[in-house]
Protein backbone atom coordinates (compact mmCIF):
# COMPACT_ATOMS: atom_id res chain seq x y z
CA UNK A 1 0.00 0.00 0.00
CA UNK A 2 1.56 3.26 -1.13
CA UNK A 3 1.66 6.17 1.31
CA UNK A 4 0.27 8.72 -1.11
CA UNK A 5 -3.43 8.17 -1.69
CA UNK A 6 -4.72 7.37 -5.17
CA UNK A 7 -7.86 9.36 -4.39
CA UNK A 8 -7.93 12.09 -1.78
CA UNK A 9 -11.16 13.72 -0.69
CA UNK A 10 -10.67 17.08 1.01
CA UNK A 11 -13.40 18.93 2.89
CA UNK A 12 -16.16 17.71 0.56
CA UNK A 13 -19.55 19.31 1.11
CA UNK A 14 -22.89 18.93 -0.65
CA UNK A 15 -26.46 20.10 -0.15
CA UNK A 16 -29.66 18.79 -1.69
CA UNK A 17 -32.19 21.55 -1.49
CA UNK A 18 -31.60 23.08 1.91
CA UNK A 19 -30.45 19.84 3.52
CA UNK A 20 -26.72 19.42 4.12
CA UNK A 21 -25.86 15.89 3.04
CA UNK A 22 -22.08 16.01 3.21
CA UNK A 23 -20.51 18.39 5.72
CA UNK A 24 -16.82 18.48 5.01
CA UNK A 25 -15.53 14.96 4.35
CA UNK A 26 -11.82 14.21 4.43
CA UNK A 27 -10.91 10.72 3.28
CA UNK A 28 -7.84 9.22 1.65
CA UNK A 29 -8.22 6.11 -0.53
CA UNK A 30 -5.07 4.15 -1.23
CA UNK A 31 -4.23 2.19 -4.33
CA UNK A 32 -5.04 -1.51 -4.16
CA UNK A 33 -7.27 -1.38 -1.08
CA UNK A 34 -10.97 -2.05 -0.71
CA UNK A 35 -12.52 0.75 1.32
CA UNK A 36 -16.01 0.14 2.65
CA UNK A 37 -18.11 3.23 3.37
CA UNK A 38 -20.77 2.42 5.92
CA UNK A 39 -23.65 4.53 7.02
CA UNK A 40 -27.36 4.69 7.60
CA UNK A 41 -29.75 4.52 4.65
CA UNK A 42 -30.22 8.01 3.27
CA UNK A 43 -27.06 9.22 4.97
CA UNK A 44 -25.28 10.42 1.84
CA UNK A 45 -23.13 7.41 0.98
CA UNK A 46 -24.33 7.17 -2.63
CA UNK A 47 -24.09 10.95 -2.99
CA UNK A 48 -20.46 10.71 -1.85
CA UNK A 49 -19.78 7.92 -4.34
CA UNK A 50 -21.22 9.92 -7.22
CA UNK A 51 -18.74 12.69 -6.47
CA UNK A 52 -15.80 10.30 -6.91
CA UNK A 53 -16.67 9.79 -10.59
CA UNK A 54 -17.73 13.39 -11.18
CA UNK A 55 -21.47 12.74 -11.50
CA UNK A 56 -22.03 15.51 -8.96
CA UNK A 57 -20.09 18.68 -8.26
CA UNK A 58 -19.64 19.63 -4.59
CA UNK A 59 -20.55 23.02 -3.21
CA UNK A 60 -17.02 23.14 -1.86
CA UNK A 61 -14.08 20.80 -1.38
CA UNK A 62 -11.74 18.88 -3.60
CA UNK A 63 -11.34 15.37 -4.92
CA UNK A 64 -7.80 14.62 -6.06
CA UNK A 65 -7.53 11.64 -8.38
CA UNK A 66 -3.89 10.93 -9.31
CA UNK A 67 -3.15 14.44 -7.99
CA UNK A 68 -5.69 16.09 -10.31
CA UNK A 69 -8.66 17.93 -8.83
CA UNK A 70 -11.57 16.38 -10.71
CA UNK A 71 -14.13 18.80 -9.24
CA UNK A 72 -12.79 21.48 -11.56
CA UNK A 73 -13.07 19.43 -14.74
CA UNK A 74 -15.79 19.86 -17.35
CA UNK A 75 -17.95 16.96 -18.51
CA UNK A 76 -15.68 16.42 -21.54
CA UNK A 77 -12.50 16.68 -19.49
CA UNK A 78 -13.85 14.07 -17.07
CA UNK A 79 -14.04 11.46 -19.85
CA UNK A 80 -10.36 10.58 -19.55
CA UNK A 81 -10.74 10.17 -15.77
CA UNK A 82 -13.89 8.07 -16.09
CA UNK A 83 -12.13 5.60 -18.38
CA UNK A 84 -10.03 4.66 -15.37
CA UNK A 85 -12.99 4.25 -13.04
CA UNK A 86 -15.75 1.67 -13.26
CA UNK A 87 -19.02 2.08 -11.37
CA UNK A 88 -21.64 -0.46 -10.38
CA UNK A 89 -24.95 1.33 -9.84
CA UNK A 90 -27.41 0.11 -7.25
CA UNK A 91 -29.87 -1.35 -9.78
CA UNK A 92 -27.23 -2.04 -12.40
CA UNK A 93 -28.39 0.75 -14.74
CA UNK A 94 -28.15 -1.53 -17.78
CA UNK A 95 -29.32 -0.01 -21.07
CA UNK A 96 -32.70 -1.64 -21.49
CA UNK A 97 -32.72 -1.32 -25.28
CA UNK A 98 -29.58 -3.49 -25.56
CA UNK A 99 -29.13 -7.17 -24.74
CA UNK A 100 -26.51 -8.48 -22.32
CA UNK A 101 -23.81 -8.81 -24.97
CA UNK A 102 -24.31 -5.30 -26.35
CA UNK A 103 -24.46 -3.83 -22.85
CA UNK A 104 -21.10 -5.32 -21.94
CA UNK A 105 -19.59 -4.48 -25.34
CA UNK A 106 -20.86 -0.90 -25.11
CA UNK A 107 -17.71 0.71 -23.60
CA UNK A 108 -15.46 -1.04 -26.12
CA UNK A 109 -17.50 0.05 -29.14
CA UNK A 110 -17.94 3.59 -27.88
CA UNK A 111 -14.21 4.00 -27.23
CA UNK A 112 -13.21 3.02 -30.74
CA UNK A 113 -12.78 -0.75 -30.84
CA UNK A 114 -14.04 -1.87 -34.28
CA UNK A 115 -12.70 -5.42 -34.23
CA UNK A 116 -15.82 -7.48 -33.58
CA UNK A 117 -13.81 -10.65 -32.89
CA UNK A 118 -11.79 -8.85 -30.24
CA UNK A 119 -14.97 -7.41 -28.77
CA UNK A 120 -16.60 -10.84 -28.70
CA UNK A 121 -13.62 -12.40 -26.94
CA UNK A 122 -13.45 -9.69 -24.30
CA UNK A 123 -17.19 -9.75 -23.66
CA UNK A 124 -17.16 -13.51 -23.16
CA UNK A 125 -14.17 -13.19 -20.85
CA UNK A 126 -15.82 -10.46 -18.82
CA UNK A 127 -19.11 -12.37 -18.52
CA UNK A 128 -17.19 -15.48 -17.52
CA UNK A 129 -15.48 -13.53 -14.76
CA UNK A 130 -18.87 -12.66 -13.26
CA UNK A 131 -20.37 -16.12 -13.92
CA UNK A 132 -22.82 -14.87 -16.52
CA UNK A 133 -21.73 -16.89 -19.54
CA UNK A 134 -24.58 -18.14 -21.70
CA UNK A 135 -26.87 -15.16 -21.09
CA UNK A 136 -25.53 -12.97 -23.90
CA UNK A 137 -28.75 -12.69 -25.90
CA UNK A 138 -31.04 -11.94 -22.97
CA UNK A 139 -32.53 -8.50 -22.43
CA UNK A 140 -32.07 -6.79 -19.04
CA UNK A 141 -35.80 -7.01 -18.31
CA UNK A 142 -35.51 -10.81 -18.38
CA UNK A 143 -32.73 -10.92 -15.77
CA UNK A 144 -33.05 -11.17 -12.01
CA UNK A 145 -31.65 -8.43 -9.77
CA UNK A 146 -28.50 -10.37 -9.02
CA UNK A 147 -27.95 -11.17 -12.68
CA UNK A 148 -28.38 -7.54 -13.65
CA UNK A 149 -25.73 -6.53 -11.14
CA UNK A 150 -23.35 -9.16 -12.48
CA UNK A 151 -23.83 -7.97 -16.05
CA UNK A 152 -23.41 -4.36 -14.94
CA UNK A 153 -20.19 -5.35 -13.21
CA UNK A 154 -18.98 -7.11 -16.36
CA UNK A 155 -19.64 -3.87 -18.24
CA UNK A 156 -17.80 -1.81 -15.64
CA UNK A 157 -14.65 -3.95 -15.76
CA UNK A 158 -14.38 -4.76 -19.46
CA UNK A 159 -11.91 -1.95 -20.06
CA UNK A 160 -9.94 -2.80 -16.95
CA UNK A 161 -10.28 0.19 -14.65
CA UNK A 162 -7.90 1.09 -11.85
CA UNK A 163 -10.80 1.91 -9.52
CA UNK A 164 -14.22 0.27 -9.13
CA UNK A 165 -17.03 1.99 -7.23
CA UNK A 166 -19.84 -0.18 -5.88
CA UNK A 167 -23.12 1.44 -4.86
CA UNK A 168 -24.92 -0.90 -2.45
CA UNK A 169 -23.89 -4.03 -4.38
CA UNK A 170 -25.99 -6.39 -2.24
CA UNK A 171 -29.08 -4.20 -1.83
CA UNK A 172 -32.30 -6.09 -2.54
CA UNK A 173 -30.58 -9.46 -2.90
CA UNK A 174 -31.11 -12.58 -0.84
CA UNK A 175 -28.27 -13.73 1.45
CA UNK A 176 -27.01 -16.41 -0.93
CA UNK A 177 -26.82 -14.10 -3.94
CA UNK A 178 -25.34 -11.39 -1.70
CA UNK A 179 -22.60 -13.79 -0.68
CA UNK A 180 -21.84 -14.57 -4.32
CA UNK A 181 -21.56 -10.83 -5.09
CA UNK A 182 -19.25 -10.35 -2.10
CA UNK A 183 -17.02 -13.21 -3.30
CA UNK A 184 -17.04 -11.70 -6.78
CA UNK A 185 -15.89 -8.33 -5.45
CA UNK A 186 -13.07 -10.01 -3.55
CA UNK A 187 -12.05 -12.11 -6.56
CA UNK A 188 -12.03 -9.09 -8.87
CA UNK A 189 -9.88 -7.16 -6.45
CA UNK A 190 -7.30 -9.95 -6.42
CA UNK A 191 -7.41 -10.71 -10.15
CA UNK A 192 -7.53 -7.16 -11.46
CA UNK A 193 -5.52 -5.55 -8.63
CA UNK A 194 -8.03 -2.70 -8.48
CA UNK A 195 -8.80 -0.13 -5.85
CA UNK A 196 -12.40 -0.52 -4.70
CA UNK A 197 -14.81 1.71 -2.83
CA UNK A 198 -17.88 -0.15 -1.62
CA UNK A 199 -20.81 1.81 -0.27
CA UNK A 200 -23.10 -0.33 1.84
CA UNK A 201 -25.07 -0.59 5.04
CA UNK A 202 -24.65 -4.36 5.02
CA UNK A 203 -22.21 -5.35 7.77
CA UNK A 204 -21.87 -8.90 6.46
CA UNK A 205 -20.76 -7.52 3.10
CA UNK A 206 -18.42 -5.06 4.78
CA UNK A 207 -16.71 -7.79 6.78
CA UNK A 208 -16.38 -9.96 3.71
CA UNK A 209 -14.89 -7.48 1.23
CA UNK A 210 -13.32 -4.61 3.18
CA UNK A 211 -9.69 -3.84 3.98
CA UNK A 212 -10.55 -0.55 5.67
CA UNK A 213 -13.82 0.92 6.80
CA UNK A 214 -15.17 4.44 7.09
CA UNK A 215 -18.45 5.27 8.86
CA UNK A 216 -20.44 8.23 7.57
CA UNK A 217 -22.50 9.92 10.26
CA UNK A 218 -24.25 13.30 10.11
CA UNK A 219 -22.45 14.05 6.85
CA UNK A 220 -18.98 13.53 8.28
CA UNK A 221 -16.56 10.61 8.60
CA UNK A 222 -17.12 9.46 12.17
CA UNK A 223 -14.78 6.48 12.07
CA UNK A 224 -11.94 5.46 9.77
CA UNK A 225 -9.78 2.41 10.28
CA UNK A 226 -9.43 -1.33 9.85
CA UNK A 227 -12.18 -3.91 10.32
CA UNK A 228 -10.52 -5.01 13.56
CA UNK A 229 -10.53 -1.45 14.87
CA UNK A 230 -14.19 -1.16 13.92
CA UNK A 231 -15.05 -4.38 15.72
CA UNK A 232 -13.18 -3.37 18.87
CA UNK A 233 -14.32 0.28 18.93
CA UNK A 234 -16.23 1.34 22.04
CA UNK A 235 -17.64 4.48 20.42
CA UNK A 236 -21.42 4.31 20.98
CA UNK A 237 -22.24 5.50 17.43
CA UNK A 238 -20.02 2.81 15.94
CA UNK A 239 -21.37 0.13 18.28
CA UNK A 240 -24.98 0.99 17.48
CA UNK A 241 -24.34 0.72 13.76
CA UNK A 242 -22.24 -2.46 13.91
CA UNK A 243 -24.73 -4.18 16.22
CA UNK A 244 -27.77 -2.88 14.34
CA UNK A 245 -29.23 -1.10 17.33
CA UNK A 246 -31.42 1.98 17.06
CA UNK A 247 -31.12 4.26 20.06
CA UNK A 248 -32.97 7.56 20.49
CA UNK A 249 -30.04 9.14 22.34
CA UNK A 250 -27.34 8.07 19.93
CA UNK A 251 -29.07 7.73 16.55
CA UNK A 252 -26.80 7.49 13.52
CA UNK A 253 -28.29 10.05 11.07
CA UNK B 1 -51.04 43.38 -5.95
CA UNK B 2 -47.71 42.16 -4.61
CA UNK B 3 -48.74 38.53 -4.91
CA UNK B 4 -49.78 39.13 -8.53
CA UNK B 5 -46.41 40.75 -9.24
CA UNK B 6 -44.65 37.86 -7.53
CA UNK B 7 -46.66 35.35 -9.56
CA UNK B 8 -45.94 37.10 -12.87
CA UNK B 9 -42.31 37.48 -11.90
CA UNK B 10 -42.13 33.78 -11.12
CA UNK B 11 -43.69 32.89 -14.47
CA UNK B 12 -41.23 35.13 -16.31
CA UNK B 13 -38.24 33.69 -14.43
CA UNK B 14 -39.39 30.12 -15.12
CA UNK B 15 -39.84 30.96 -18.80
CA UNK B 16 -36.39 32.52 -19.03
CA UNK B 17 -34.80 29.58 -17.22
CA UNK B 18 -36.55 27.10 -19.51
CA UNK B 19 -35.52 29.06 -22.59
CA UNK B 20 -31.95 29.30 -21.34
CA UNK B 21 -31.67 25.58 -20.64
CA UNK B 22 -33.10 24.70 -24.05
CA UNK B 23 -30.83 27.13 -25.89
CA UNK B 24 -27.83 25.80 -23.92
CA UNK B 25 -28.75 22.25 -24.94
CA UNK B 26 -28.99 23.39 -28.56
CA UNK B 27 -25.61 25.11 -28.31
CA UNK B 28 -23.88 22.05 -26.83
CA UNK B 29 -25.47 19.85 -29.48
CA UNK B 30 -24.32 22.12 -32.30
CA UNK B 31 -20.84 22.18 -30.80
CA UNK B 32 -20.78 18.39 -30.62
CA UNK B 33 -21.83 18.13 -34.27
CA UNK B 34 -19.15 20.62 -35.31
CA UNK B 35 -16.57 18.63 -33.30
CA UNK B 36 -17.54 15.54 -35.29
CA UNK B 37 -19.16 13.61 -32.44
CA UNK B 38 -21.64 11.98 -34.78
CA UNK B 39 -22.58 8.28 -34.72
CA UNK B 40 -23.86 7.45 -38.24
CA UNK B 41 -25.56 4.19 -37.19
CA UNK B 42 -27.57 5.97 -34.52
CA UNK B 43 -28.51 8.75 -36.95
CA UNK B 44 -29.78 6.21 -39.47
CA UNK B 45 -31.72 4.38 -36.78
CA UNK B 46 -33.37 7.62 -35.71
CA UNK B 47 -34.19 8.55 -39.30
CA UNK B 48 -35.92 5.19 -39.64
CA UNK B 49 -37.88 5.71 -36.43
CA UNK B 50 -38.79 9.32 -37.14
CA UNK B 51 -39.17 9.33 -40.91
CA UNK B 52 -40.25 5.81 -41.72
CA UNK B 53 -42.26 5.45 -38.56
CA UNK B 54 -44.28 8.61 -39.24
CA UNK B 55 -45.44 7.54 -42.70
CA UNK B 56 -48.98 6.54 -41.74
CA UNK B 57 -49.50 9.69 -39.69
CA UNK B 58 -48.26 11.95 -42.49
CA UNK B 59 -50.16 10.17 -45.24
CA UNK B 60 -53.47 10.29 -43.39
CA UNK B 61 -52.90 13.88 -42.27
CA UNK B 62 -51.93 15.06 -45.74
CA UNK B 63 -54.66 13.18 -47.59
CA UNK B 64 -57.58 14.16 -45.42
CA UNK B 65 -56.39 17.73 -44.90
CA UNK B 66 -55.96 18.21 -48.63
CA UNK B 67 -59.34 16.68 -49.39
CA UNK B 68 -61.32 18.61 -46.79
CA UNK B 69 -59.61 21.91 -47.56
CA UNK B 70 -60.35 21.40 -51.24
CA UNK B 71 -63.98 20.69 -50.47
CA UNK B 72 -64.35 23.75 -48.25
CA UNK B 73 -62.61 25.98 -50.78
CA UNK B 74 -64.81 24.65 -53.57
CA UNK B 75 -67.99 25.24 -51.55
CA UNK B 76 -67.08 28.87 -51.02
CA UNK B 77 -65.58 29.58 -54.46
CA UNK B 78 -68.38 27.93 -56.41
CA UNK B 79 -70.72 30.71 -55.20
CA UNK B 80 -68.43 33.16 -56.98
CA UNK B 81 -67.89 30.95 -60.06
CA UNK B 82 -64.22 30.68 -59.17
CA UNK B 83 -63.90 26.90 -59.08
CA UNK B 84 -60.78 27.04 -61.22
CA UNK B 85 -58.99 28.88 -58.40
CA UNK B 86 -59.38 25.92 -56.03
CA UNK B 87 -56.19 24.22 -57.26
CA UNK B 88 -53.72 27.04 -56.56
CA UNK B 89 -55.40 27.97 -53.28
CA UNK B 90 -55.03 24.41 -52.03
CA UNK B 91 -51.46 23.97 -53.24
CA UNK B 92 -50.21 27.30 -51.91
CA UNK B 93 -51.98 26.77 -48.59
CA UNK B 94 -50.59 23.26 -48.28
CA UNK B 95 -47.07 24.51 -49.00
CA UNK B 96 -47.08 27.63 -46.87
CA UNK B 97 -49.20 26.63 -43.86
CA UNK B 98 -51.14 23.41 -43.66
CA UNK B 99 -48.37 21.00 -44.57
CA UNK B 100 -45.67 22.36 -42.26
CA UNK B 101 -47.92 23.11 -39.28
CA UNK B 102 -49.90 19.88 -39.32
CA UNK B 103 -46.82 17.73 -39.84
CA UNK B 104 -45.08 19.69 -37.09
CA UNK B 105 -47.93 19.06 -34.67
CA UNK B 106 -48.21 15.38 -35.61
CA UNK B 107 -44.47 14.82 -35.27
CA UNK B 108 -44.44 16.69 -31.95
CA UNK B 109 -47.12 14.36 -30.68
CA UNK B 110 -45.66 11.16 -32.00
CA UNK B 111 -41.91 11.66 -32.06
CA UNK B 112 -41.59 14.31 -29.36
CA UNK B 113 -43.50 12.19 -26.89
CA UNK B 114 -41.40 9.12 -27.70
CA UNK B 115 -38.14 11.06 -27.33
CA UNK B 116 -39.02 12.62 -24.01
CA UNK B 117 -40.40 9.34 -22.66
CA UNK B 118 -37.33 7.38 -23.70
CA UNK B 119 -34.84 9.90 -22.36
CA UNK B 120 -36.92 10.46 -19.24
CA UNK B 121 -37.02 6.75 -18.49
CA UNK B 122 -33.28 6.55 -19.00
CA UNK B 123 -32.84 9.48 -16.62
CA UNK B 124 -34.93 8.07 -13.77
CA UNK B 125 -33.36 4.59 -14.07
CA UNK B 126 -29.80 6.04 -13.93
CA UNK B 127 -28.99 4.99 -17.49
CA UNK B 128 -27.92 8.58 -18.28
CA UNK B 129 -25.56 8.45 -15.29
CA UNK B 130 -24.30 5.09 -16.53
CA UNK B 131 -23.52 6.69 -19.91
CA UNK B 132 -21.58 9.47 -18.20
CA UNK B 133 -19.77 6.97 -15.95
CA UNK B 134 -18.73 5.03 -19.08
CA UNK B 135 -17.19 8.25 -20.47
CA UNK B 136 -19.88 8.69 -23.13
CA UNK B 137 -21.36 12.19 -23.32
CA UNK B 138 -25.18 11.94 -23.23
CA UNK B 139 -25.53 14.74 -25.76
CA UNK B 140 -23.24 12.95 -28.23
CA UNK B 141 -25.05 9.63 -27.84
CA UNK B 142 -28.67 10.71 -27.39
CA UNK B 143 -29.28 14.24 -28.65
CA UNK B 144 -26.98 14.58 -31.68
CA UNK B 145 -28.44 11.60 -33.60
CA UNK B 146 -32.00 12.76 -32.92
CA UNK B 147 -31.19 16.31 -33.99
CA UNK B 148 -29.64 15.30 -37.29
CA UNK B 149 -32.45 12.83 -37.92
CA UNK B 150 -35.10 15.50 -37.30
CA UNK B 151 -33.36 17.99 -39.60
CA UNK B 152 -33.35 15.35 -42.35
CA UNK B 153 -36.77 13.81 -41.72
CA UNK B 154 -39.15 16.67 -40.95
CA UNK B 155 -38.66 18.60 -44.22
CA UNK B 156 -39.06 15.35 -46.15
CA UNK B 157 -42.20 14.48 -44.23
CA UNK B 158 -43.60 17.93 -44.97
CA UNK B 159 -42.82 17.50 -48.67
CA UNK B 160 -44.59 14.15 -48.59
CA UNK B 161 -47.59 15.64 -46.80
CA UNK B 162 -47.86 18.46 -49.33
CA UNK B 163 -47.66 16.03 -52.24
CA UNK B 164 -50.30 13.72 -50.80
CA UNK B 165 -52.48 16.68 -49.84
CA UNK B 166 -52.38 18.15 -53.32
CA UNK B 167 -53.04 14.73 -54.85
CA UNK B 168 -56.00 14.15 -52.55
CA UNK B 169 -57.21 17.64 -53.30
CA UNK B 170 -57.02 16.97 -57.04
CA UNK B 171 -59.00 13.77 -56.63
CA UNK B 172 -61.61 15.53 -54.51
CA UNK B 173 -61.91 18.52 -56.84
CA UNK B 174 -61.83 16.75 -60.18
CA UNK B 175 -63.35 13.32 -59.51
CA UNK B 176 -65.85 14.18 -56.81
CA UNK B 177 -66.75 17.85 -57.21
CA UNK B 178 -66.46 18.09 -60.98
CA UNK B 179 -63.82 20.81 -61.33
CA UNK B 180 -62.02 20.83 -64.64
CA UNK B 181 -58.83 18.85 -64.25
CA UNK B 182 -57.01 20.85 -66.92
CA UNK B 183 -57.75 24.21 -65.28
CA UNK B 184 -57.00 22.75 -61.84
CA UNK B 185 -53.48 21.64 -62.81
CA UNK B 186 -52.70 24.63 -65.04
CA UNK B 187 -53.65 27.20 -62.40
CA UNK B 188 -51.90 25.22 -59.71
CA UNK B 189 -48.62 25.35 -61.67
CA UNK B 190 -49.15 29.01 -62.55
CA UNK B 191 -49.64 30.25 -58.98
CA UNK B 192 -47.41 27.88 -56.97
CA UNK B 193 -43.78 28.94 -56.88
CA UNK B 194 -40.44 27.71 -55.63
CA UNK B 195 -40.69 30.22 -52.81
CA UNK B 196 -43.70 28.35 -51.45
CA UNK B 197 -41.67 25.13 -51.32
CA UNK B 198 -38.79 27.05 -49.73
CA UNK B 199 -41.12 28.35 -47.03
CA UNK B 200 -42.35 24.83 -46.32
CA UNK B 201 -38.83 23.47 -46.01
CA UNK B 202 -37.67 26.39 -43.86
CA UNK B 203 -40.54 25.88 -41.48
CA UNK B 204 -39.76 22.17 -41.44
CA UNK B 205 -36.21 22.81 -40.25
CA UNK B 206 -37.34 25.23 -37.55
CA UNK B 207 -40.14 22.97 -36.32
CA UNK B 208 -37.79 19.98 -36.25
CA UNK B 209 -35.34 21.93 -34.11
CA UNK B 210 -38.11 23.05 -31.75
CA UNK B 211 -39.43 19.50 -31.28
CA UNK B 212 -36.08 17.80 -30.73
CA UNK B 213 -34.63 20.27 -28.24
CA UNK B 214 -37.77 20.73 -26.19
CA UNK B 215 -38.41 16.96 -26.08
CA UNK B 216 -34.80 16.12 -25.22
CA UNK B 217 -34.66 18.86 -22.61
CA UNK B 218 -37.80 17.52 -20.94
CA UNK B 219 -36.55 13.95 -21.01
CA UNK B 220 -33.08 14.74 -19.69
CA UNK B 221 -34.59 16.71 -16.79
CA UNK B 222 -37.25 14.17 -15.80
CA UNK B 223 -37.46 13.35 -12.10
CA UNK B 224 -39.53 11.37 -9.63
CA UNK B 225 -40.01 8.09 -11.47
CA UNK B 226 -43.05 7.23 -13.57
CA UNK B 227 -44.95 10.38 -12.62
CA UNK B 228 -42.02 12.54 -13.64
CA UNK B 229 -41.64 10.77 -16.98
CA UNK B 230 -45.35 11.21 -17.66
CA UNK B 231 -45.14 14.90 -16.83
CA UNK B 232 -42.07 15.33 -19.01
CA UNK B 233 -43.79 13.64 -21.94
CA UNK B 234 -46.93 15.75 -21.59
CA UNK B 235 -44.95 18.97 -21.30
CA UNK B 236 -42.79 18.05 -24.27
CA UNK B 237 -45.82 17.64 -26.50
CA UNK B 238 -47.71 20.67 -25.21
CA UNK B 239 -44.74 23.06 -25.21
CA UNK B 240 -43.52 21.82 -28.60
CA UNK B 241 -46.98 22.23 -30.12
CA UNK B 242 -47.50 25.71 -28.71
CA UNK B 243 -44.01 26.75 -29.75
CA UNK B 244 -44.66 25.51 -33.29
CA UNK B 245 -47.85 27.55 -33.52
CA UNK B 246 -46.17 30.68 -32.18
CA UNK B 247 -43.03 30.22 -34.28
CA UNK B 248 -45.18 29.61 -37.36
CA UNK B 249 -46.82 33.00 -36.92
CA UNK B 250 -43.54 34.87 -36.81
CA UNK B 251 -41.97 32.75 -39.53
CA UNK B 252 -44.94 33.41 -41.81
CA UNK B 253 -44.63 37.14 -41.32
CA UNK B 254 -40.88 37.10 -41.89
CA UNK B 255 -40.94 34.77 -44.89
CA UNK B 256 -43.79 36.70 -46.48
CA UNK B 257 -41.69 39.81 -46.35
CA UNK B 258 -38.94 37.97 -48.22
CA UNK B 259 -41.29 36.03 -50.50
CA UNK B 260 -44.58 37.90 -50.80
CA UNK B 261 -47.52 35.71 -51.81
CA UNK B 262 -48.29 35.71 -55.49
CA UNK B 263 -44.83 36.79 -56.63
Amino acid sequence: MTKHPLIEVQNLAQKIGTQEILRGIDLPIYAGETLVLLGKSGGGKSVFLRHLIGLMKPIHGKILFENQDITQLSERQLESVRRKIGMLFQDGALFDSLNVFDNVAFPLREHGDRNEQDIRNRVYESLSLVNMSGHESKMPVNLSGGMRKRVALARAIISPPSVILYDEPTAGLDPIVSDSINRLIRRLQKQLQVTSVVVTHDMVSANHVGDRVALLNHGKIHFWGSLQELASSTDPVVRNFVEGRSDENNDVE
Amino acid sequence: MMSLAAFLGGVLLNFLRYLGETVLLAYETLLAICMGHVRPKLVIRQICEIGFGSQLVVLVTGAFTGAVFTAQTFFQFSNLNMESAVGPVVSVSMCRELGPVLVGLMVAGRVGAAMSAELGTMKVTQQIDALRALAVHPIDYLVVPRTIAMLVSVPLLIAECIFIGIAAGYYMAVRVLGVSGVYYIANMYRFTHGSDIFMAMSKGLVFGIIIVFISCREGLNAKDGAVGVGQATTEAVVISSLSILIANFFLTLALNMIFPAGQ
